[in-house]
């Protein structure tokens, strides 16, 4: 039974009782080399990366005016990124942000996924470095439009001051839209990211190692009990499956949330 | 002064390393869908729209050149009637001229037949005339001599009287 751990939970740093922020330590591929960033878990980073580069390319190789299967499947995958995120927040101006928000969905979801997949069994975002580097250029992407379009000063006023506000509530307004939209906006997008998958990855790993202790003990009681738990794991595997793909939606749908509202028209 | 150290947990990064791994893989990613997976996608669809607005395009020329065709068509027919009915009417006209002048000639015709009739009728009365005024002459004087008693006949003056007379008479009839 002592191989059901390295099966279920193979990148965690530490898989002793309790499981702790410290079971997310990464491990460095080579050690000894004071290079600890090359780590497994960049690696898995670098991994995903990758693949979300391969299936896009195979997807849009050699595409054709009558779509084959693969293509066909490839549209179905853009399209509800074109047209219920793109077009249905962003409107006619979609077109130049569709880069941006194809590789943020599908990066952040192969990642996601990998929680559930085998080999890796482990979510890249559950690392909160990586949430902070998409969330800050998110940040980056819409402060960028806005700046582009309405020039820095007009956009700062426009982002800090709605339309309507009496003179006497400025002082109170105009910090809270600019905490509101410049600081809370990327510390949630990273935080909303991470926490859903630390917080499930955690549960796992209560159920996974809890459950193999359980069994170990030679108890029959709490090796039965130790049985359910590994049999649960499954379960909460199928709710991080869930909770995945619509981590990785809300993340893009801020993000086109967040640059509409950066080159928005004032009414 | 106050320690501002602040224990973040698991909010601080293991290695602040991730961010920039992080950053630097997505924007790998961006970079190749940018360049090649959304142009690609977007060039399809714009060839699509293009093929279908194109396929109705020429559904609608096609459509134009029928009514076209069908317009022509009845100009072509209208026409033709039209000229049917021109050379019926010019047919009937002519048909008309040629019985006018049919009946003009006829009625040409019977009135020369009429004239010469009554030419003929003028010399034959002219020619009965000649005779009669010959033989009215010599019966009249005949007579006068019978009556007298002598015979006048040879007489050129009494021939002139005679003739005077009747011409005389020929003026007080006409």
């Amino acid at each position: 039974m002592h191989n059901i751990v390295p099966l279920l939970l193979p990148l965690e740093g530490d898989t002793s009782w309790p499981p702790s922020a410290a079971s997310f330590n990464s491990r460095p591929l080579f050690p000894g080399l004071g290079i600890d960033w090359v780590n497994n878990h960049m690696m898995q980073a670098v991994i995903g990366a990758l693949l979300v580069i391969a299936i896009w390319l195979i997807f849009s190789h050699r595409q054709t005016v009558v779509p084959g299967k693969r293509q066909f499947l490839g549209e179905m995958a853009y399209n509800l990124v074109r047209n219920s995120i793109g077009k249905e927040i962003l409107g006619s101006e979609f077109r130049p942000f569709m880069p941006y928000l194809v590789a943020i969905i599908s990066f952040i979801l192969v990642n996601n996924l990998f929680g559930e997949l085998f080999l890796f069994m482990f979510p890249t975002f559950s690392k909160i470095g990586y949430a902070y580097g998409l969330a800050l250029m998110s940040w980056l992407l819409y402060n960028a439009v806005g700046i582009k379009k309405y020039g820095f000063g007009h956009y700062m006023k426009k982002m800090t001051l709605p339309d309507g506000v009496p003179v006497g509530l400025w002082i109170l307004i105009i910090p809270l839209e600019f905490i509101s939209n410049f600081v809370t906006r990327p510390i949630t997008l990273a935080l909303r990211l991470f926490a859903n998958l630390f917080a499930g990855h955690l549960v796992i790993m209560v159920f996974v190692i809890g459950g193999t202790m359980l069994i170990e003990s030679g108890t029959l009681f709490y090796a039965a009990a130790g049985g359910v738990s590994i049999l649960f794991s499954f379960a909460i595997f199928a709710l991080e499956l869930l909770v995945g793909c619509l981590q990785a939606y809300i993340f893009t749908v801020l993000t086109a949330q967040y640059v509409s509202s950066a080159i928005a028209e004032e009414h | 002064m106050l320690p501002l150290e602040l224990n973040l947990g698991p909010l601080l990064p293991e290695h602040l390393s991730e961010i920039f791994v992080g950053i630097a893989l997505f924007l790998i990613v961006w970079f190749v869908v940018a360049k090649k997976v959304v142009p690609m996608f977007e060039a399809t669809y714009a060839e699509r729209t293009e093929a279908i607005a194109g396929g109705i395009e020429k559904a609608e020329r096609a459509q134009a050149q029928a009514a076209a065709a069908l317009k022509e068509y009845q100009e072509k027919l209208a026409n033709a009637r039209q000229e049917a009915a021109d050379i019926r009417a010019q047919a009937q006209a002519q048909a008309a001229d040629i019985a006018a002048e049919i009946k003009a000639q006829a009625a040409e015709e019977s009135q020369r037949m009429i004239a010469s009739a009554k030419q003929a009728i003028e010399a034959e009365k002219a020619a009965a005339l000649r005779e009669l005024r010959g033989e009215i002459g010599g019966l009249a004087t005949n007579l006068a001599g019978r009556l007298v008693g002598e015979s006048l006949e040879d007489d050129d003056r009494i021939r002139r009287s005679v003739d005077r007379f009747l011409d005389e008479l020929d003026s007080q009839k006409v």
